[in-house]
């Protein structure tokens, strides 16, 4: 195996950083080149909508590294540069600012980024949550005293605002299309667990209602529901889901479809490889093509990446993690491991969902595929361990764990 | 290679900030001969000063500690 001469990795976040350091860490010498398009050195997205958020962080904190540690390491960080094009026959990327690069070894980490609710743009207070930029736009208003927040979809980010800024003491009405929250992840069962979370908590939590008008001259003033209700606010946070950023390679020459599509060892094309949260690729432990958009995968993947880059066809391995997660809400912290989902056989392997401390375990074709967790870190771990070790559902359900 | 203190004969010392740790337990999975999450909730680290041969074990757990809690000194 020859290695590539230089490597560029698109994407500046941290599926891109992990990739890099882990290219001198296999001993890689030739130059690495990591290009973002932000001003800001790589950050940690999951204190944004928690520590940074509320304030008991100051946003340098999220850093993941440091100028002069990029400098020791030999990579060199192109910020506020945006990648616009890619042709794989001539191994040419395009920028915004009109520059042109060719690149030998690529990695793809360019993420995702936030959907948003349509004819919103012209509003004030409409804010999204995905980078430092919009947390300290968010806080910033915040400050300013408005009092009504109201948040739109109860998925994890969504339901890590409403908790950060609801503990913060502000008003705080959580719409929710589901029944529960995150039923589609957890089942409605635990789904109401975190319902029963919010409302204790004080949060006006609407749910199976979808958001048909938002209204306001300059600034947001209120947002219309589906079943017919209007509940004012002066700030709007929109919690939707994210897309992955891939239109830039619509015309590369490489296979686009809701991600870059990988082989199993994340592999989009000689030469070319894909991690974090824009990558999709076949995962052979679950026999599932999976995109997935953690924190703990953009870790994993963009070491795997930068490893499959520098060694043969013949010795690549398949990318095969057991997906895991986790979410902080108030005093609850939700992990959530490998790939249940609701219609599969569940069974509460400890505690209880009156004490919403537990763990859920998720069997399915006689396996255990999945764990979920309400405060029990340990259990999910282990779990977590026996699924990767294939243990069947039967199993890991009279386990002692 | 591995076995032993590094050249500097200074064994690694794991330190956990605890003002950071939240207990996710990544680090207990990958090397639970090190770190152990109890029925508390809480971390303990049953060996700060592990063999040389499990440092890249260890940098994995500093790297997967979704609250960058764990560091190494020497």
């Amino acid at each position: 195996m020859i290695p590539p001469r230089s490597v560029t990795i698109v994407g500046a976040s941290l599926a891109g950083l992990r990739a890099a350091e882990t290219l001198r860490r296999e001993g890689y010498d030739g130059s690495i080149t990591m290009i973002g398009d932000e001003p800001h050195l790589p950050y940690d997205r999951p204190p944004l909508s928690k520590q940074i958020l509320s304030g008991e962080w100051p946003p340098e904190r999220s850093g993941l590294t440091s100028a002069e540690a990029l400098a020791d390491a030999g990579i060199e960080l192109l910020t506020s540069k945006r990648a616009i094009g890619f042709d794989l026959a001539t191994r040419q990327l395009e920028f915004g600012d009109g520059g042109t690069l060719v690149v030998d070894g690529l990695i793809l980490a360019t993420g995702a980024r936030c959907r948003r609710l349509r004819a919103t743009d012209h509003l004030a207070g409409v804010h999204v949550l995905r980078g430092l930029d919009d947390v300290e736009g968010l806080r910033r208003e915040l400050d300013t005293g408005p009092s009504r927040v109201v948040v739109v979809g109860a998925g994890f980010i969504g339901a890590e605002v409403a908790a950060t800024v609801r503990t913060a003491g502000f008003e705080v009405t959580l719409v929710e299309a589901e029944a529960t929250p995150l039923a589609r992840v957890l089942g409605s069962e635990i789904g109401e667990v975190c319902a029963e979370i919010h409302r204790d908590h004080g949060v006006d939590l609407r749910t199976g209602v979808g958001v048909v008008s938002v209204e306001g001259s300059r600034r947001v003033e209120s947002v219309g529901l589906s079943d017919g209700s209007r509940v004012a606010a002066d700030i709007l946070v929109v919690g939707i889901g994210v897309v992955p950023n891939t239109e830039w390679l619509e015309d590369s020459g490489l296979t686009i479809d809701n991600g870059v599509v990988c082989d199993q060892t994340s592999l989009a094309a000689p030469g070319v490889v894909a991690a974090g949260d824009v990558a999709r690729w076949p995962n052979p432990r679950f026999n599932e093509v999976m995109r997935v958009e953690h924190w703990d995968n953009a870790v994993e993947q963009g070491a795997h990446a930068a490893r499959r880059l520098l060694v043969d066809d013949s010795a690549a391995v398949a990318f095969a993690p057991v997906p895991w997660f986790w979410s902080d809400q108030y005093d609850r912290k939700i992990q959530m491991a490998g790939r249940g989902r609701p219609g599969d056989e569940m069974h509460l392997a400890t505690g209880s969902f009156a004490e919403r401390r537990f763990a859920v375990l998720y069997g399915r074709a006689g396996r255990l595929v999945g764990v979920v967790g309400f405060n029990r870190p340990r259990h999910v771990m282990r779990y977590k361990s026996m699924i990767e070790d294939g243990v069947s559902f039967e199993n890991a359900v009279s386990a002692d764990v | 290679m591995g076995g032993g203190p590094d050249k500097k004969g200074v064994p690694m010392k794991i330190v956990v900030d605890y003002d950071l740790c939240e207990s996710n337990a990544i680090c207990m999975q990958i090397l639970p001969e090190v770190f152990e999450v109890r029925d508390d909730d809480f971390l303990y680290v049953l060996d700060e000063s592990p063999a040389e041969e499990l440092r890249p074990k260890v940098e994995e757990c500093v790297n997967r500690c979704p609250k960058q809690a764990i560091s190494i000194e020497g």
